[in-house]
């Protein structure tokens, strides 16, 4: 069998001379402090804009959920203690004892909803690792077009700069819930929040959609043009397919929430009524008649399922890729974890009503739902066998990337049983609006999602700061993170089949939930202990990126894909000379007892089967 | 300019690329589908709600028909200016374009009597979702066009101000403009299909 070469000379040798670096085209990207880390072309920087955009949301919208949670468990406690930050949110009684204005509740869980699923877990997951990876693993020199990516994070930029204003406002932010029903959100008179809180939250998500088709344009366009030689589809690594999946469904289903919320607009703003009927405010009748809220909520979720697998589907490729590398392992059922994902995304576009089963939709047609909701099982199990097939029998690697990616597993398999349940528009009678459904989507999009990120900064840190983090903090974070997220979110599946209702401020009203009290007060604590750990995350990423351990290697986990074959301080294009031609697919691990063949690695002598 | 020239200049060379198209169009019609996706949604939201009672029936004015005439004629000579261009022909292309862009104002101040038109038959906002719905496509249809017409009105400043060359990357930015006209043209004539047989 001949030798393997090293990745650099088998470029060299094989590698595709496109002439980049003679026309330099790296300086107008680089030049300057601003074109380099403020309006930045390259996509690697529009990654880490991204990712760290998304941080700064995720802390507020974590935060978010402690400060209801704590009057949620400990109503009798005071939160005087937060009126410096909250200011009139907090009333505080004769007796000093401070507790949050209901108003403020709702805004609160309003706006840790909004934040989680769209700042954080759509823009801020498939924004960071669409933009990084897409290019380094299929051997481009950068994104289609750099420009629009550019403009893709500055409109996400803007419409968070929006949306935290209106955190601001006298009459608070947006209160409705996150899926901003009618009339709620369509009468500036309904409550506080649907006036100008509301006209903000809407320009903010236009914006936000915005940004969104830009970055999906571009994934979209680059993975289908800009493959280096030899990366045909089957060959492309599996964070890839996902990331273009993910990008596809974004542009069929976004679309259609913009058109959601311009008839909404129009009835906030002109006055028309497509939403609304029959509606007494004060006991005055208002104009408006012939709408219908049922309409909004169809074509909501017609994005809103689909924006579940946008905000998994990165997941999923990233932990594929995480858990075949830290096993030393092929990923098992490469063509079956394709054909799954295109199998979930085809499903996520005809289930969108079982978000409605309760809102008076014909049972009839719920059935329907029903069925195609329970067939996503399918294809999900089949993703899940397989992660455990590439365990099975792996040395496995345990970093703090494959114990996240491990545990995205669990998360996945624990939240995704508890999906077949809910799919059942019969046991919806009883749960639907109960924490059983927060239980159930926090832990298998919020916390699986969340776990699939941080394997992916873990795993692809020392790509993005040529550093690594802290091993031993990144292993206290996991265990907490995992230990915590449980002890939050297991509780509340008991909650919900008791029928405790989702988003009620206090329960003082109803006896017969009394005695979930202490159950309550131990989810809250839960939750604080486990937003401490994240803040041992963010301390251990901002101290790596300037004190971490120093790459020293360029392929430190001798993994096979492209982006480990370019230096440790990544210039702009990518790859200092060649363009790399792809050999073979991404997962030979430990084959015919080599332990791995890059991509690069053409045919050895000798070796068994192709791919 | 300089951002958007280099973006078209720069070169994506890549040697597994089998087709000719050149990405940015290819990005350019995946935008184009994202598009149509959000009129689909409102056609679709349109007759979930004309199936339910209480639907105000009246007809679709008639500077509407006109107006397709008219937006079908931009796209007739917005062809004939590409053509044009090919052939290096400055003052043929320098007419053209600004024929072009004339109809498209034409068909926004056409579309706007429309709904002058459709407010005096007595369709006005606020009684009928039926009538808020012809509003609200149109309206976003014109939005689209608004777009366009501001290209076209670039288009139409760069063919007076610079030499006509048939650079590539100038050929690229026509055919984009281009491709997006014909797009709203299309868009329109499926809406006003639509809304016309939909009563």
């Amino acid at each position: 069998m001949a030798p393997l070469k090293r990745e650099e000379a088998l470029i060299e040798e094989f590698g595709y001379d496109d002439h980049f670096h003679e026309h330099h085209h790296g300086d107008k990207y680089q030049s300057n402090f601003v074109s380099h880390y403020i309006f930045s072309q390259d996509h690697k920087m529009i990654a880490k804009q991204f990712l760290i955009t998304g941080m700064f949301w995720a802390i507020i919208g974590a935060a978010m959920s402690l400060i209801f949670r704590m009057q949620l468990g400990f109503p009798e406690e005071s939160l005087a203690w937060l009126k410096p930050v909250l200011g009139k949110w907090i009333t505080v009684n004769s007796e000093g004892i401070g507790t949050l204005q209901q108003d403020f509740y709702y805004a609160l869980v309003t706006m840790h909803g909004t934040i989680l699923v769209f700042f954080v877990l759509t823009a801020g997951l498939s924004g960071t690792f669409s933009n990084l990876l897409i290019p380094l693993m299929i051997g481009a020199r950068d994104m289609a077009s750099p420009l629009l990516n550019m403009l893709s994070y500055w409109f996400f930029f803007t419409s968070g700069m929006i949306m935290f204003a209106s955190l601001f406002l006298s009459t608070g932010p947006f209160a409705g819930g996150w899926v901003a029903y009618p009339p709620l959100s369509a009468l500036p008179q309904a409550m506080d929040g649907s006036g100008a809180g509301m006209t903000l939250w809407t320009i903010s998500l236009v914006l936000l959609v915005i940004s969104l088709l830009l970055g999906g344009i571009n994934y979209i366009t680059t993975v289908l043009n800009l493959r280096t030689k030899g990366m045909s589809m089957w060959r492309l690594p599996l964070p890839i397919w996902a990331f273009f999946v993910t990008a596809i469904l974004g542009l069929l289903s976004f679309p259609v929430l913009t058109s959601a919320f311009f008839l909404l607009m129009l009835d906030r703003g002109i006055g028309t009524s497509f939403y609304l009927s029959d509606i007494y405010i004060g006991g005055a009748a208002l104009d408006h008649v012939g709408g219908s809220p049922i309409l909004y909520q169809h074509l909501f979720w017609f994005l809103g399922h689909p924006e579940v697998y946008i905000i998994i589907l990165p997941a999923f490729g990233i932990v594929s890729e995480v858990l075949s590398v830290n096993a030393r392992k092929p990923i098992f059922g490469y063509q079956a974890m394709v054909f799954s994902i295109l199998a979930i995304a085809f499903l996520a576009f005809i289930v969108w009503a079982h978000h409605m089963f309760m809102s008076g939709i014909n049972p009839f047609i719920a059935n329907f739902f029903v069925i195609f909701t329970l067939i996503i099982a399918v294809p999900s199990a089949v993703k899940v066998f397989n992660w455990i097939a590439t365990l099975y029998g792996g040395n496995i690697r345990f970093n703090p990337a494959s114990l996240f990616a491990i545990g995205f597993v669990s998360m996945f398999i624990s939240g995704g049983l508890t999906g077949i349940w809910l799919g059942n528009s019969a046991l919806d009678i009883q749960l639907h609006d109960t924490y059983f459904v927060v239980a159930h989507f926090h832990i298998v999009m919020g916390v699986a999602a969340f776990f699939g990120m941080f394997a992916g900064i873990y795993h692809w840190f020392p790509k993005m700061y040529g550093r690594f983090m802290n091993d031993t903090l990144g292993k206290v974070h996991f265990w907490g993170t995992t230990i915590g997220a449980y002890c939050v979110f297991w509780p509340m599946h008991y909650l919900g089949m008791a029928g405790v209702p989702r988003r009620y401020y206090s329960f003082d009203s109803f006896q017969t939930f009394g005695h979930f009290d202490g159950m309550n007060k131990f989810i809250t604590i839960a939750a604080l202990l486990t937003f401490g750990f994240q803040l041992l995350f963010v301390i251990n990423y901002f101290y790596s990126i300037w004190r971490g351990r120093k790459m020293t290697t360029k392929n430190p986990y001798n993994a096979n894909t492209l982006e480990w074959t370019t230096p440790i301080e990544v210039g702009h294009g990518n790859w200092p000379g060649k363009l790399p031609t792809v050999q073979r697919w991404a997962y030979d691990y430990s084959k015919d007892g080599i332990d791995n063949i890059s991509q690069v690695q053409p045919t050895l002598e000798g070796e068994s089967v192709e791919h | 300019m300089s951002a958007i020239e280099s973006t078209l200049n720069h070169r994506i060379d890549t040697p597994s690329r089998r087709s000719k198209l050149h990405p940015l169009k290819f990005a350019l019609y995946v935008g184009l589908g994202s598009l149509v996706m959000m009129f689909i949604a409102l056609t679709s939201a349109y007759i979930v709600r004309r199936a339910s009672s209480n639907w105000l029936e009246f007809s679709i004015p008639t500077i509407f028909y006109v107006n397709t005439l008219v937006i079908v004629v931009s796209s007739l000579t917005l062809h004939a200016a590409y053509r044009a261009f090919k052939r290096e022909a400055t003052r043929a292309y320098q007419v053209l374009m600004s024929v072009t862009f004339l109809l498209g104002l034409a068909f926004l101040v056409l579309q706007y009597m429309g709904w002058e038109e459709l407010a005096a038959q007595g369709v006005p906002l606020k009684i009928n979702p039926a009538g808020d719905f012809v509003y609200a496509i149109s309206w976003l249809h014109a939005l689209h066009v608004v777009g366009g017409v501001a290209v076209l009105l670039v288009s139409v400043v760069f063919a007076y101000a610079i030499k006509l060359r048939k650079t590539p990357a100038r050929q690229l930015r026509l055919e984009l403009t281009m491709i997006y006209w014909h797009f709203v043209d299309v868009l329109w004539i499926y809406l006003i299909l639509f809304l016309s047989l939909q009563r």
